[in-house]
């Protein structure tokens, strides 16, 4: 460790290395979070099982400091998309995202979190959560191996060694808005298409009461004066 | 189908008008009018003695503007099955509901509701189960389209080798075949099957007018530690104690049968892999035997033998991990599932070595399997069942079977009666935890389960105990069966003819079934003789145990609810597939 942090390069006199290290901020920073990263208790499929066998003894994570997995996202930093994401669970997810506290980071294990893998084409799926969510890492693999996943891993710890407290978007002074929560209608929708949607409807709307009502009284004159 | 000529007759003389015999080429069983459906369904199970209804779910034959419903029905002392059918017209498809006289029924009719609208008349609660309440349509109807609809069959044009590879979305920018309804307005949309959901768990009101305590509803899920993924209950409180409870799910409903119907028959085979993750070799085995079935193979000697092992050996690995989420669910959080999935990761490891892959194996093929043994893993597999699993299961009698915790939390909880078990269709450990010793592999052998020396497993209490006993029993039967692989396995050719990517298949139906790790696994499939099936139904374990879950929660406390699911052992890509 000390190896690592201790970089910026002055000369620290021999009677005292053993105590004092010096660095940047933004190193010390970003050690500490990246050692330990917290990801969701949280499985979608089969790509779950998986994530389990890496939490394991044989493959085991805690390695890497993130042995604690929480099921509540307010304790998290990481979450992993394991699994296939349903449009029925869409939802959910982009609310769990929410509610889990900055800095936060996404996985996305496997090919159907990635871009909808061999359910790609359902009716039920969404192709991918990086339609509603950002995503930090992807793992191709259906489903990945452990060792996949810890690859996974490591990658998101170089990124976050990359970060710089200036310039993150988490500490900006304008907090981060909300991801809008996609909506289970006819189909699923993002609220942010509600005016196209109306305005597709309210023409069908009108073309069939047209379409109704036009054989009967074609003369309906128009009611604003 | 053969049954014994007797039956046959009896039930074509006593409803001469109502049944007459599926004649269609490939077909079988009979045609039920739909208007006598419940006095012949009455008879099927009081007198002809088809006490357990397996099977429940509707084919859409769109050319002949049908909606046929298909019933398979079982004795529970064993044989083969009576299949019934009842078609009704597609624009109005209406079916009385056998859920007064087979309370299993339930989940499956509403899927079928769901997925192709066949209304279920009598139905207690006739919601969708899949999809949620307010979406547009019933998708496995075969004129209903995806939002980013490519082409009716595979192989695609975008994968195929002189087309460039190309997304659809980027062709169909706006998903077009979504069609909200006229008027729509997302504004003030609000999803409204919940207020059906709570009302279907009843309102709280007390009618005698006694003391009136709150009753409280309690969501679980979907996403929750205990749910094993992603699986929801919204259950009535009264106090601690549960007074209702209704599974919800979908949340994982992946489309396999719509996909299915698109899919090769061979291309298929890797998606069974992913319906119950933790056991695609018994998915792949099911799958297999039904379209055998319908090409009229089998397999040879050895790969019937491979088989047998790998289905085995699935079962270990699955009922280990079944043990072990029990044990997380009744909060010895993670140490016992480590010891689980210690002994899992030897199978996974003989799986990678057969099959190239931990968890998706993709191993069977249609008259046989894909890649013979490597070397050296017979002895891998003797040392697993003849020395390593039978210390190891002692290990865990130490630990958890005599654990005073693990008893008193599990012991007479969440009983189920064998009357109760076979009337709701429940299969497979939760059924001979009951009392009822059905299981497939005696009851209706397929491939050569007939030649293994083995006992079926059963216990008698119904309860959280007994289910987690049986699994134990279960895992050492199956190195007892697994001995006996390894000692005869002979040599030999592991592929019936040539392998081929695309088989023929010729019309008709079949229905294969398997005794899966978590029970009565069937794969129904119909072939018009196209590439693709015309319908490929699942029969899911998972699925239809869950309609177990209520009976036997109610009355428990809502802590026990964790430990009753755990003890079903549900895999969610199976329950919603
Ligand atoms: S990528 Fe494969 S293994 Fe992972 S969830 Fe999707 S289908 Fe399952």
């Amino acid at each position: 460790m000390s190896e690592e942090i201790n970089s910026p390069g002055y000369d620290i006199p021999p009677e005292m290395q053993a105590q004092v290290r010096i660095t940047t901020l933004d190193k010390i920073y970003n050690w500490g979070r990246r050692s330990s990263i917290w990801p969701m208790m949280f499985g979608l499929a089969c790509c779950a099982i998986e994530m389990i066998c890496t939490a394991a003894s044989r493959f085991d994570f805690a390695r890497f400091g993130m042995e604690i997995m929480r099921p509540s996202p307010r304790q998290v930093d990481l979450m992993i998309v394991s699994g296939t994401v349903t449009k029925k669970m869409a939802p959910q997810i982009v609310r769990l995202y929410n509610q889990m506290p900055e800095p936060k980071y996404v996985i996305a294990m496997g090919a159907c979190a990635s871009g909808g893998g061999p359910f790609k084409e359902g009716y039920n799926v969404v192709a991918g959560i990086d339609r509603y969510i950002p995503v930090d890492v992807y793992i191709p693999g259906c489903p990945p191996t452990p060792q996949a996943l810890l690859h996974g891993f490591i990658r998101l710890m170089e990124k976050i060694d990359k970060e710089s407290i200036s310039t993150s978007r988490w500490y900006r002074k304008e907090p981060i808005p909300a991801i809008p929560v996609p909506i289970l209608g006819p189909d699923i929708f993002d609220p942010r298409q509600a005016s196209a949607i109306t305005a597709y409807t309210q023409e069908k709307l009108a073309k069939q009461t047209q379409a109704e009502q036009a054989p009967a009284e074609p003369a309906a004159a128009p009611e604003q004066a | 189908m053969e049954q014994t000529p007797t039956l046959t007759s009896t039930l074509e003389t006593r409803f001469p008008e109502a049944v007459v015999r599926d004649e269609r080429k490939g077909f079988s069983g009979y045609l039920v009018k739909p208007e006598s459906l419940i006095e012949v369904a009455t008879f099927i199970r009081d007198e002809m003695g088809y006490d357990y209804l397996s099977s429940v779910t509707g084919v859409d034959y769109l050319p002949e503007g049908k909606m046929e419903v298909v019933y398979h029905a079982y004795k529970s002392t064993g044989g083969s099955a009576l299949v019934f059918k009842a078609q009704t017209p597609r624009d109005n498809p209406v079916v009385p509901s056998l859920v007064p006289l087979y309370p299993g029924a339930d989940l499956q009719e509403r899927e079928a509701w769901d997925l192709l609208g066949i209304r279920f008349e009598g139905h207690p609660d006739l919601r969708r189960i899949l999809m949620w309440e307010g979406f547009e349509g019933h998708p496995l109807r075969k004129d209903w389209r995806e939002a980013f609809f490519e082409e009716e069959g595979k192989p695609f044009k975008n994968r195929w080798p002189e087309g460039r590879a190309y997304r659809i979305e980027d062709k169909n920018l706006f998903g077009n075949n979504v069609d909200y309804p006229a008027g729509f307005n997302p504004e003030n949309w609000t999803l409204d099957g919940e207020a059906a959901l709570y009302g279907s768990v009843g309102q709280a009101v007390q009618p005698d007018g006694s003391l009136k305590t709150d009753a409280i509803i309690v969501n679980l899920g979907p996403q929750h530690p205990s749910t094993h993924g992603v699986f929801r209950m919204a259950a009535r409180l009264d106090g601690e104690t549960i007074v209702d409870l209704k599974p919800v799910m979908g949340y994982l409903h992946r489309n396999h049968e719509k996909i299915g119907e698109r899919n090769t028959y061979l291309g298929n085979m890797p998606f069974t892999d992913r319906l119950d993750y933790l056991s695609s070799m018994s998915n792949n085995f099911g799958y297999a035997l039904a379209v055998e079935k319908l090409m009229g193979i089998r397999p040879p000697e050895r790969a019937e033998y491979i088989r047998v092992m790998m289905a085995e050996l699935t079962r270990i690995s699955n009922h280990l991990m079944a043990i072990g989420a029990l044990m997380n669910d009744l909060g010895a959080y993670f140490t016992p599932m480590l010891y689980a999935l210690e002994e899992r990761e030897l199978v996974l490891d003989i799986f990678e070595a057969v099959s190239g892959s931990r968890m998706m194996c993709n191993y069977f093929r249609f008259g046989g399997v894909a890649r013979d043994l490597p070397e050296g893993i017979l002895e891998k597999v003797r040392v697993l069942v003849y020395d390593r699993l039978p210390r190891k299961m002692e290990d865990l009698d130490v630990y958890i079977t005599q654990s005073e915790i693990v008893r008193n939390r599990c012991e007479g909880v969440g009983v189920l009666t064998p009357e109760q078990a076979i009337a709701l269709s429940m299969a497979g450990p939760v059924l001979r935890a009951s009392g009822v010793p059905y299981d497939v592999r005696r009851a209706d052998p397929y491939s050569i389960y007939d030649r293994f020396e083995f006992d079926v497993a059963v216990r008698y209490h119904g309860d959280i105990y007994d289910r987690y006993l049986i699994r134990m029993d279960e895992i050492r039967e199956s190195c007892r069966i697994l001995q006996q692989v390894v000692d005869t396995i002979p040599e030999g050719r592991i592929q019936e003819g040539k392998p081929q990517y695309q088989v023929r298949v010729p019309a008709g139906e079949a229905y294969g079934r398997v005794e899966g790790p978590k029970g009565e696994l069937g794969f129904y499939v119909v072939s018009n003789g196209k590439p693709n099936p015309w319908r490929y139904h699942v029969r899911a374990p998972s699925f239809i145990n869950l309609t177990g879950l209520g009976p036997m929660s109610i009355g428990n406390k809502i802590a026990d609810v964790v430990a009753v699911l755990g003890s079903i052992d549900i895999v969610l890509g199976e329950t919603d597939r």
